[in-house]
C-alpha cells in the first residue's frame, strides 16, 4: 500500500524560517535510509502559507485568498509518500525519523487504490469504455 | 566451510516460522509492530547474522529466534526503542549459545575449530557496530546468495522473498498459489542446497559477476510477472508480488548503483507497474495498451521509472536487455495518445533486443512494431520468418498478429483463418471468444469485400 506521511506545520515553518542544519542532515540521512529500503516514492517540502493562496467554490464562483493562513496547526509543512506493506510499517519508520527527539505532528494516512473504489469505480470504467465506444462509432 | 551447526539447524524437517506459532496472549496492536519491526529489520539481521555464521539457514533461524523472544516479551514491556539493535543482540546471543552447546557436544570433531573461529567473530563484536557500508555489503551477499544458479527458479524465488522480504512461508504460498508445505520444502531444500554445495556468504567474484547478477535479475523480475499476471478476483496476495519485486529491486539499485541493468529491470518494473489500474477493464478482461485510458497510468511510478532509465543509460557502455526493455516501455509511457507513439523508435530498440537478446518472442514484438512504423507488409514479412522456424507453432500469438495484420491489409479470408487457429490455440475462454469474434467479424468483411 501507499501512504501520504504528512508532516504538520508549525510557528518557525511558516515564518520561512529554515529547519536548522541539524536537523536537515538528520532528514537527509533518514531519506537516504529510506530509499536504500525501497520504501521512498516522494518527499516534498513546503514554503510557509505566506507564499500560497487558497481557492475557494460556492455559489458557482471562485475567488482566491492569498496567504498567510492562521491556523498553523492545521498546515501542511510537508509531505512524504511512502511504499509499505501496512500502516504499521509507516509508523515504525516515523518512529525512526529525526521527529523523535523533537516536537512535532506527523499524520499517516493510506493513498486510495484501484481496489478501494470496488463496484463504483468498474462502473465509472464501464462507462468510459461506452463513452469511447458511443466516440468512435461516431468517428 | 560447513560448521556442524549449520547442519543441525538445516536437518530441521520443517521451516519455523515465528509468527505462526500460536499465541493466544498476544496483543493485537503489537502484533502489527512486531511485524512492521520484522519487515523492517528481517533482512539486515539476517544478513548481518551470516557475516557470523558463514551459512544463510542458520542465519534466519537465529533471526526466527530473536522474533520468537520478541513476540514473547514485546506485547508485555513494550518494543524497544532500538528494535533492531535488540533483535540483533538476542540473535546473537543465541549463535553463542548454540555454538557452545555443539562444541561441547561435538568436542572431538575437527568441526571445533570452525565453531572456534564463529565463536571469535561473533565476540569481536562487530554485530552492533557495523558500518553503512558494511551493511549495504552483507545484504548484497545475501541477495546473491538467495538467487544463486545452483538454486532452481522457484526455490530462488521463494528464498529471495523469505530473506530479503521477510515474507512468511505463507504469504508466499499464498502468492504463488501453491500450498504451504509445498513453500516450506522448498526453503528448506534449498537451504539445505546452499550448505551442501559450499556456497560462500560473499559477493561474485569480477568474471562471475555478470552472470550472478543477469540470475538476480531474473528472479526479482519474474516475481515481479507472478504478480503482473494476477487476475481480477485472486488473493491479493499475488498483485503485492509486483511491490515486492519494486521494493527488493529498488534496494538493490542502491546497493549496486553502478550496474546498468539494475536500473533497467527497475525502470521496466516502474512502468509496467504504472499500467497496472489501466490494464484491466470493467468485467477483468485484459486491456490492449493502445486501448488503455492513459489517464489512470499512474505518473509517479512513470516518473520514477524514466529516472532510473536515465541512471542505466548514464553509467550503461552498451545497452542490455533490461535497458533495451526499458527504453521501450519508456516510449509507450511518453506518448501522450496511443496515436503519438515513436514506433520508428521502437522498432529500433527491437532491432537492439533482438542483437543482445534473440528470441522468437522479441521477433514477433518486433514484427508488430515494424508494422505500426512502416505499415502491415512489413511485419507481415517478418511473421512469416517466424512461421518457416516453427519455434512459435503452438503459440496463440502469432497466428493472431498475422490475423491482425492480414486485416489491415485487407486480406480477410486468410485473416481469419489466423485467428480460428489462434482461439484453438489458447486456454484463456476470455480470449478465445475475443479471437473467435474476430474470426467472425472476418467473415463478415470478406463477403462484403466481395459482394
Amino acid at each position: 500500500m501507499r501512504v501520504m506521511v504528512i508532516v504538520k506545520a508549525n510557528e518557525r515553518s511558516e515564518s520561512g524560517v529554515l529547519p536548522d542544519p541539524e536537523m536537515l542532515a538528520e532528514m537527509g540521512r533518514f531519506n537516504e535510509e529510506l530509499l536504500k529500503a525501497g520504501v521512498l516514492l516522494a518527499a516534498e517540502g513546503l514554503h510557509g502559507s505566506s507564499k500560497g493562496v487558497r481557492v475557494r467554490f460556492g455559489g458557482g464562483r471562485s475567488t482566491v485568498i492569498d496567504g498567510p493562513f492562521t491556523e498553523t496547526k492545521e498546515l501542511v509543512g510537508g509531505f512524504w509518500l511512502w511504499q509499505v506493506k501496512s500502516i504499521e510499517e509507516a509508523v515504525e519508520w516515523i518512529r525512526r525519523s529525526p521527529f523523535q527527539k523533537r516536537e512535532a505532528e506527523v499524520e499517516i494516512r493510506r493513498v486510495f487504490e484501484t481496489e478501494d473504489f470496488g463496484l463504483s469505480f468498474t462502473e465509472l470504467c464501464a462507462q468510459e469504455a461506452r463513452q469511447r465506444g458511443q466516440q468512435a462509432a461516431k468517428n | 566451510m560447513v560448521s556442524s551447526v549449520a547442519m543441525t539447524a538445516t536437518d530441521a524437517p520443517y521451516e519455523r516460522d515465528a509468527r505462526q506459532t500460536p499465541d493466544a496472549g498476544r496483543v493485537p496492536d503489537a502484533r502489527g509492530a512486531i511485524d512492521a519491526v520484522w519487515r523492517i529489520e528481517s533482512a539486515r539481521l539476517i544478513a548481518g547474522l551470516a557475516r557470523f555464521t558463514r551459512d544463510v539457514g542458520l542465519a534466519e533461524e537465529l533471526a526466527q529466534d530473536a522474533l520468537v523472544a520478541a513476540l514473547e516479551q514485546w506485547p508485555a514491556a513494550g518494543i524497544p526503542d532500538n528494535p533492531g539493535a535488540w533483535l540483533t543482540a538476542t540473535a546473537k546471543n543465541r549463535a553463542i549459545d548454540q555454538a557452545r552447546h555443539v562444541r561441547m557436544r561435538a568436542r572431538k570433531h575437527a568441526a571445533l575449530g570452525a565453531e572456534l573461529e564463529m565463536d571469535q567473530r561473533l565476540s569481536a563484536g562487530g554485530l552492533e557496530a557495523r558500518a553503512g557500508d558494511e551493511i549495504g555489503d552483507d545484504l548484497l551477499r545475501l541477495i546473491f546468495i538467495a538467487c544463486h544458479p545452483v538454486l532452481s527458479r522457484e526455490a530462488r524465488s521463494a528464498l529471495t522473498l523469505r530473506l530479503l522480504g521477510g515474507l512468511t512461508t505463507e504469504e508466499i504460498a499464498r502468492a504463488f498459489l501453491v500450498p504451504e508445505p509445498t513453500i516450506a520444502q522448498r526453503i528448506v531444500r534449498a537451504k539445505r542446497t546452499l550448505a551442501d554445495a559450499h556456497v560462500p556468504f560473499e559477493i561474485p567474484r569480477r568474471e562471475e559477476i555478470a552472470a550472478r547478477l543477469a540470475s538476480v535479475l531474473e528472479v526479482i523480475y519474474l516475481i515481479f510477472n507472478e504478480g503482473y499476471s494476477a487476475t481480477a478476483g485472486e488473493d491479493w496476495m499475488r498483485p503485492a508480488l509486483c511491490e515486492e519485486a519494486l521494493r527488493i529491486g529498488r534496494i538493490l539499485a542502491e546497493l549496486a548503483p553502478a550496474e546498468a541493468e539494475v536500473h533497467g529491470l527497475v525502470a521496466l518494473m516502474e512502468i509496467q507497474a504504472s499500467r497496472l489500474r489501466a490494464r484491466t477493464g470493467p468485467g477483468g478482461e485484459p486491456v490492449l495498451l493502445a486501448d488503455q485510458n492513459r489517464a489512470q497510468w499512474d505518473r509517479i511510478l512513470i516518473h520514477r521509472g524514466l529516472l532510473a532509465l536515465a541512471r542505466g543509460e548514464a553509467c550503461a557502455r552498451s545497452r542490455g536487455p533490461y535497458l533495451l526493455q526499458a527504453a521501450i516501455a519508456a516510449s509507450h509511457a511518453r506518448a501522450v495518445s496511443a496515436e503519438d507513439t515513436d514506433w520508428v523508435l521502437i522498432t529500433a530498440l527491437y532491432d537492439g533486443l533482438a542483437r543482445v537478446a534473440p528470441s522468437p518472442v522479441v521477433e514477433l514484438n518486433r514484427a508488430v512494431a515494424v508494422a505500426m512504423a512502416y505499415g502491415p507488409a512489413a511485419g507481415l514479412v517478418i511473421t512469416e520468418e517466424l512461421e518457416a522456424q516453427g519455434a512459435l507453432r503452438s503459440y496463440h500469438l502469432l497466428p493472431s498478429v498475422r490475423g491482425d495484420l492480414l486485416t489491415r491489409l485487407g486480406r480477410y479470408q486468410e485473416a481469419r483463418g489466423e485467428f480460428e487457429r489462434a482461439a484453438a490455440l489458447t486456454r484463456n475462454a476470455r480470449e478465445k471468444r475475443l479471437l473467435l469474434d474476430r474470426a467472425a467479424a472476418c467473415a463478415h468483411a470478406g463477403t462484403d469485400a466481395t459482394s
